[in-house]
């Protein structure tokens, strides 16, 4: 462990009136009131009531129904793919009230109430069409992730430098290649023209 | 009506072919409506999984599937590698094998009841270190590959009193004697899987006795044949659907065994089926390339130009022990005299299939890197080595074609301004740069295909053709194709792909299909719109020589100023349809494809010496591929071979355990491919002289994805004045390069 | 995945109150990301799921009244990135950004990472922690195992990318259990190497949540981190380094050393720290600081490189924490614009 020194001891933060007496300050905030109505504890199956690219949906799942089985098989939205099941291959991205998220680890009765935007919520806007015009896609299985990670990125990229293209969008993988041809669909976006 | 003359319109006619078209079909796969098989939901259809055995070596004595048959969901349980009650033993020879099948309400419940599935297994010894010859051959493993010598005819033959062998052996030590430069080196290229990110898999319903059939396949023309086969009734009763697939490169061309299981389970159970396969069941089963590794000794003149070659080479496709095909050894250059010899290695592994251009990445990355080799010996620039060494290649015409690509592609990486001899270059930090050099080949010949055409009485224009979109953008080019013939917009032309149930067409595999469609679309539309001349030239009274099709008008050449529109030539074909159905058979000489293609490569990397890292800064691809259809998606799929040969040469590997020989990198967080931000700069060069354009179409998926490992390797060793043996450059192995190197 | 129960507490008394049930196994959900993987391998199988994600409590980021940042355990990666709070905090900054992948930054969550399970091949087969006591590791493939801390069964690596930056910033976490029972452990105390099998890798028992990470405030203290990377984005490092460093007029006052990826915990290599202290921050410090890391380790078959790796991370992340530069490629300048450098479509 490292020495304790003027300006940054541990210890004496942990002993004397640090965490202890913080915690109450941040932790205080806790909701007293709510164990008046208990935690209703899930079993079998159950409704969930979602909306999904605008429309309001309710489904039947068990628990351990993921979200991407839901999309897949009960709303006919297959757009986002089952590829890896660790998440990491991305291909499975929607949005979660504008977060992006793979809903391949997401389980469908943890987005209840919540808002879903799909690749096929996307389909008129202006990603899909740079991705055809610069030819982002070949066979074209992960292109709904990398179109909805798109769509996140520009989110909070707006006028995205291409090193931060480079660095931001690595959470998807395409096994054809198109990696070249989605940073150009990028970067023609973030230029405000989508032509290849 | 004149025999057809087929040919492709004047370049400077041509209004479709050669510009950059979107793919017609991109709105529905970047929109996230293209229907895959795996998204090809039938009513009342159950989920199937496969248990994969988890050893690389067992016999499988007993399956025990009482517990899961009781999960809730389960369905039916479908006994694929497995014994049944009374039987004997079945051995496995690769992790993954699929022993036992459950069919279930949905996914959840299917991998639920395949947790439950109990196997007693008895453990054999596995082996699966296949880059270890000598180990091989103490275990027994190993199998003859196939060789040969083939000596300078200068050199004279051995005399009638003479051992064969020892005179060439003589022979040989003599050249070698005599060069004045000798590189000794071994080389290597691990095992890669293919890894659709679309798993191999079906859904399958029987429908009045038939099998309709959604696969994931690049072979929707035969692979009713599979099925039929397998399950024992005729390819008539088979359809089979594949209106997109989600990753093609030569494994998908048969139902495999899960897809006759998928049928034969919804036959049993008597609803729709849908079986696909796991993400490490997909790794691991579903398709690998084979290893190879070399020892090579080369000899050289005062030039550098390699005139003797003695190499083994070994490695593994699997339990079947075959490795690199020798007869691309080595690859591309041919000294006057060269001997070469392979091993197969029998490992516990799932058999290899064809994987893009299969045999030439590796043929490739174990020849030219030996070259390389020769380069850095003689501190020669490496452009200048394999310039010289074109003198002796295998296919001595290109030799110009391969010039012209070299210097092209030297311009677009600066390589005169760059290049610096192997291990000279200026550091930075830790960080050396290098440049690298790969060639290559490929035939690229067109598949057999055909193309019936409806040219209904409304000017409507459809074709119907057996074959399938890998990314290719088939269906593009074959509109591309319609269009230019009969002078119409691509909106105005309907192509109908992925269906067995339309005219054969030929599987998609080594480069063929786009040569292939567009045979039989251009044949089809030639046909058609010389029996539409026919009719118009009888209805204006002019001869149907002089009428083209162009701008949506049939128009007369003669300044008559006599023309109809399309539609109005249409309607004098009458209520049936004009119906025309045209074929092109593989191998029949053509004026509209061809065949043999040469490319190079060249990368430029950065290489950090204290940890191993390789970084893409550019990399430059020259190309050429006869005439090119769609610029736009013709560069695409250079783009994506070259990012191939990136994740190839720095980052895929199968990893088998050394005890066990479990695939164990078989997730995709373990098995490594590069992602957006590993691919540097990417620059593609359509080399497209009159002399190549002018010999027809030919494919273009493989040969950009041949000779970019190798550049990579090179411009590593270019960096580092060290080889980095084996492929991929990891750092672990950069790292024992160097220290290797220190001693 | 077996079927499990599921409940979604708004408050940490009831989130606690589930997981008691001593009959039941229960885990926390908060992201998902590494938990649902692991259910869908059977490497987990919970008879109750706790989702965390919907107690407000924890979804704040908050600074008390010593300066202190209280990251809920319900708070993304993407949320405490976006938070002025990390522009203090060089290190998890570094590190969050290169994870690299939107999707785990918004639905990962900083405390969630902190926990990840180990992404030993072996154990993520289902052969447990240990692996037969470490022997299937050391016979087998251990190119991304554990060079130090590894001489009994342990030998896979401590996965989390962001103890090491969070415990060089003398991170603590909060642990609650029922009864308003808290208490509260300096960030490396939470893990630990299990020598037998049930043990895990970290000292939280059951009923137990971690509910907020909380790190000092750092004023002017320097810190860096330093991971070396097969490749971009989220798959997992080769090793790393973090440092956090008090340094006046040039010379080192304190510092704290901890690498990840090389040990069944995040390691503190305590000597190297020690060592730098009363030293100026340049090269041949740095160098030494990162010779001094790795005594002591002892390499398995196939993962010696290793060892050169840490050394390397540890001396780049110290270079950095000070400002200097390190001489890895991403110092590189990008490749100069010559003329052929137009759109990448010629």
């Amino acid at each position: 462990m490292s020495q304790p020194t003027k300006g940054f001891s541990r210890r004496a933060f942990l002993r004397g009136s640090g965490v202890a007496a913080a915690a109450s300050s941040v932790t205080s905030t806790q909701s007293a009131s709510a164990a008046i109505v208990p935690v209703p504890i899930i079993a079998g199956e159950t409704q969930v009531s979602l909306t999904v690219n605008g429309q309001k949906k309710t489904v039947t799942v068990e628990p351990r129904t993921t979200l991407l089985d839901t999309l897949r098989y009960q709303l006919n939205l297959t757009g986002a793919k089952p590829v890896s099941s660790d998440g990491s291959s991305g291909a499975s991205t929607v949005l979660v009230d504008g977060k992006p998220v793979m809903a391949s680890t997401t389980l469908t009765v943890a987005v209840s109430g919540k808002s879903i935007s799909t690749c096929e919520g996307l389909k008129d806007g202006d990603i899909p069409k740079a991705f055809v015009s610069n030819d982002a896609q070949q066979c074209g299985f992960c292109t709904p992730g990398f179109v909805v990670a798109v769509k996140a990125f520009l989110n909070q990229h707006p006028d995205a430098t291409e090193e931060q293209i480079r660095a931001g969008l690595n959470g998807n993988i395409c096994r054809c290649g198109t990696y070249a041809n989605v940073l150009q669909a990028v970067i023609a976006l973030v230029k405000g023209n989508q032509n290849g | 009506m004149a025999e057809v003359d087929y040919r492709w319109p004047e370049n400077h006619k041509m209004r479709w072919i050669g510009k950059r078209v979107d793919r017609l079909d991109g709105l529905e796969k970047s929109g996230g409506t293209a229907k895959y098989t795996y998204d090809v939901n039938l009513p009342n259809q159950l989920i199937v999984r496969g248990l994969g055995c988890p050893h690389a070596h067992c016999n499988v004595l007993a399956v025990d599937i009482s517990e899961a048959e009781k999960v809730p969901g389960v369905v039916y349980i479908h006994r694929l590698n497995a014994p049944g009650p009374n039987d004997d033993p079945v051995e496995i020879r690769a992790d993954g094998t699929l022993l036992v099948a459950v069919a279930a309400e949905n996914e959840a419940a299917a991998a639920e009841g395949v947790s439950k599935v109990k196997v007693q297994y008895k453990l054999l010894d596995a082996f699966t270190a296949d880059h270890d010859l000598q180990s091989a051959e103490a275990n027994g493993r190993t199998k003859p590959a196939g060789g040969g010598i083939e000596l300078d005819e200068a050199l004279g033959e051995p005399g009638d009193d003479e051992d064969e062998e020892e005179w060439e052996n003589k022979v040989m030590q003599h050249l070698f004697d005599t060069s004045a430069h000798v590189v000794e080196g071994e080389y290597g290229i691990d095992s890669i899987t293919h890894c659709c990110l679309e798993p191999h898999g079906a859904t399958v319903h029987w429908v009045d006795g038939k099998l309709k059939v959604y696969l994931s396949t690049q072979n929707v023309s035969q692979a009713d044949d599979g099925f039929a086969g397998a399950l024992e009734i005729t390819a008539d009763d088979v359809d089979v659907t594949c209106d997109y697939i989600g990753g093609g490169f030569g494994s998908k061309f048969q139902p495999n065994y899960w897809g006759i299981a998928a049928a034969e389970i919804s036959k049993v159970t008597g609803r729709p089926v849908k079986f696909m396969l796991t993400r490490d069941q997909e790794l691991k089963i579903a398709g690998n390339r084979p290893s190879g590794y070399i020892k090579v000794k080369l000899g050289a003149d005062a030039n550098g130009v390699v005139r003797v070659w003695d190499s083994l080479h070994w490695g593994t496709s699997g339990f079947n022990g075959s490795t690199v095909a020798v007869g691309n050894i080595p690859y591309v250059f041919r000294p006057k005299s060269f001997r070469r010899k392979a091993t197969g290695i029998v490992t516990d592994n799932e058999p290899s299939v064809a994987w893009r251009a299969p045999n030439h990445p590796q043929a490739c990355a174990i020849t030219q890197t030996a070259y390389d080799d020769l380069a850095a010996k003689m501190g020669v620039d490496s452009l200048d080595i394999f310039l010289r060494n074109l003198e002796n290649i295998d296919t001595p015409e290109k030799a110009p074609v391969y010039a012209e690509q070299l210097r092209i592609a030297a311009d677009l990486i600066n390589w005169r301004k760059h290049w610096h001899p192997h291990g000279k270059g200026k550091k930075s930090g830790a960080v050396v740069e290098g440049l690298g050099i790969g060639i290559h080949k490929w035939a690229g010949t067109a598949n057999s295909s055909n193309c019936l055409l409806k040219i209904h009485a409304d000017g409507g224009v459809e074709s119907y053709c057996g074959t399938q979109d890998l990314g290719t953008g088939t269906r593009t080019v074959c509109a591309m194709v319609l269009a230019e013939t009969f002078g119409l917009t691509l909106d105005e032309v309907k192509v109908n792909i992925g269906s067995s149930t339309y005219p054969f067409s030929g599987a998609s595999g080594g480069s063929t299909t786009v040569g292939a469609v567009t045979e039989s679309h251009r044949r089809a539309a030639q046909d058609a719109l010389a029996k539409v001349l026919d009719l118009v030239a009888k209805k204006l009274d002019v001869s149907a020589d002089i009428l083209d099709a162009v701008g949506g008008k049939i128009v007369a050449r003669d300044y008559s100023g006599k023309e109809m529109t399309w539609k109005q030539a249409c309607s004098l074909i009458g209520i049936q349809p004009l119906e025309v159905n045209s074929s092109y058979a593989r191998g029949t000489a053509s004026p509209l494809s061809s065949e043999n293609v040469a490319g190079c490569q060249m990368a430029h990397v950065a290489v950090d010496t204290e940890t191993g890292q390789v970084k893409i800064k550019r990399m430059v691809a020259v190309q050429d591929m006869g005439l090119i259809i769609n610029r736009k998606t013709a560069e695409s799929q250079i783009y994506g071979a070259m990012i191939m040969s990136i994740a190839a040469a720095l980052f895929e590997q199968r990893i088998n355990d050394p005890k066990t020989g479990v695939f164990v990198n078989s997730e995709l967080a373990d098995y490594r491919l590069p992602r957006l931000g590993d691919i540097g700069n990417l620059v593609v060069h359509l080399h497209e002289p009159e002399s190549e354009r002018a010999r027809g179409v030919i494919g273009l998926g493989e040969p950009p994805a041949i000779s970019g490992c190798t550049a990579i390797s090179n411009a590593v060793c270019n960096a580092l004045g060290v080889r980095v043996p084996t492929i991929p450059l990891t750092p672990k192995r950069v790292l024992d390069a160097l220290r290797t190197a220190k001693g | 995945m077996k079927n499990f129960e599921y409940a979604q507490p708004r408050t940490e008394q009831e989130a606690v109150a589930l997981l008691a049930d001593q009959s039941k196994h229960s885990v926390v959900l908060a992201g998902g990301t590494d938990l649902i993987s692991l259910m869908k391998r059977s490497v987990i199988t919970p008879d109750r799921v706790v989702n965390i994600a919907e107690i407000s409590g924890l979804q704040r980021i908050q600074r008390d009244e010593h300066g202190s940042i209280w990251v809920g355990a319900a708070v993304s990666l993407q949320s405490f990135l976006e938070s002025s709070y990390t522009t203090e905090l060089a290190a998890a900054q570094q590190i969050i950004q290169g994870i690299a992948s939107l999707q785990l930054q918004a639905q990962g969550t900083v405390v969630g990472e902190l926990l990840r399970r180990p992404m030993c091949w072996y154990f993520r087969s289902g052969h447990g922690l240990l692996a037969q006591q470490g022997r299937m590791v050391v016979e087998g493939d251990n190119r991304y195992h554990a060079i130090l801390g590894n001489r009994r069964s342990a030998k896979f690596v401590n996965p989390s990318r962001l103890a090491p930056a969070l415990i060089a910033a003398g991170a603590f976490v909060r642990i609650i259990k029922p009864g308003n029972d808290e208490r509260f452990l300096e960030l490396e105390s939470l893990y630990q190497t299990p020598d037998q099998d049930g043990q895990t890798e970290n000292v939280l028992t059951q009923g137990e949540l971690v509910t907020h990470v909380m790190i000092p405030a750092q004023r002017d203290r320097l810190s860096a981190a330093y991971e070396i990377r097969h490749g971009e984005g989220p798959d997992q490092p080769l090793v790393s380094a973090a440092v956090g460093i008090q340094a006046e007029r040039g010379i080192v006052r304190e510092a704290t050393v901890v690498l990840g990826q090389v040990a069944p915990i995040p390691w503190m290599a305590v000597e190297a720290a020690r060592n730098l202290v009363g030293q100026p921050l340049n090269e041949q410090t740095a160098t030494t600081a990162g010779i001094e890391a790795v005594a002591g380790a002892l390499p398995l078959s196939g993962n010696e490189y290793k060892i050169q790796l840490t050394q390397v991370a540890v001396k780049r992340a110290v270079l950095r924490a000070a400002g200097l530069e390190c001489g890895g490629l991403e110092c590189q300048p990008p490749l100069e614009q010559d003329h052929h450098s137009g759109p990448l479509m010629v």
